[in-house]
């Protein structure tokens, strides 16, 4: 890890918008492909000990692709990214949403827009993410939080005290 | 089913209030005045309000004074702060990747 690269997280709860800024170490076509490629997208793209598997991508506009969660005890939590708008190397826009294991959506999603720019060899990605709904953004984290072992009892006294 | 936090801040008007709130605790007369609102309609907002705990009432005398429960909001404030911690996590796995791969192209 790296501690002199930008880390940036802010939330709108008014306009319901997450904003995500993070510098990387690498070009901007290497990152960009980490972003892109089902390959390299599951190799980080779920929080230790989660992992992340891609069962089809297809980057293309109006392509989609259909992806689960898999907690170490095997929990699996599916979500379909459908591909809204690409320029390749600067931006892509996709709506999120998640989803049972035969692809049924299960709405409203999000709205992600993501924005690369590279200096001296620095490569700049923001994130933009709109949810319809609060209910949505809590159930986001809920998804990450299947074996998320050492702050899952927090978490869940946290929960249940919001529920 | 009792309304949870993100319901209660999702409405603009309770937005409002618990703005207000901050300030100085209020009765639901003076609310419903500053808001140009029904009693009604004040109640609903306080109903919902009150029963995710991010206000708190107290009797002084014939009136009921609400108040904020600003250790409720640090709820909302640690459950982002977890979300934070997912992506931060996420991304030092990313860093990882990009180096490997930068290590293998040498």
């Amino acid at each position: 890890m790296n501690n002199d690269l930008l880390f940036d997280f802010n939330v709108d709860k008014a306009a319901k918008t997450v904003y995500i800024t993070r510098e990387f170490n690498a070009g901007q076509a290497l990152v960009w492909d980490a972003f892109t490629k089902a390959e390299l997208l599951d190799q980080w793209m779920a929080p230790a000990p989660m992992r992340a598997k891609t069962k089809y991508m297809n980057f293309e506009v109006g392509g989609r692709r259909f992806y689960a969660m898999i907690s170490p005890d095997g929990q699996e939590r599916w979500a379909v990214q459908e591909f809204t708008s690409i320029t390749p190397k600067t931006n892509f826009k996709m709506y999120n949403a998640f989803a049972d294991k035969d692809e049924n959506r299960e709405l409203p999603g999000s709205e992600w827009d993501y924005n690369f720019s590279e200096q001296n060899g620095i490569t700049k990605v923001d994130i933009t993410i709109f949810n319809e709904s609060f209910e949505r953004l809590e159930k986001l984290l809920e998804g990450f939080k299947i074996g998320f072992t050492i702050t899952l009892k927090n978490l869940e006294d946290l929960l249940a005290s919001l529920s | 089913m009792k309304p949870d936090i993100f319901q209660a801040i999702a409405d603009p008007t309770r937005r409002a209030i618990l703005t207000l709130l901050t300030i100085q605790a209020l009765t639901p007369n003076v609310m419903a005045e500053k808001f140009d609102m029904s009693r009604q309609a004040v109640s609903k907002h306080i109903k919902v309000l009150h029963e995710c705990d991010l206000i708190k009432p107290e009797q002084s005398g014939r009136e009921i004074y609400y108040h904020f429960n600003a250790k409720k909001m640090q709820e909302f404030d640690h459950w982002l702060a977890q979300f934070r911690q997912n992506w931060e996590t996420q991304f030092n796995q990313l860093d990882e990747v990009l180096s490997t791969i930068k290590e293998q192209k040498k």
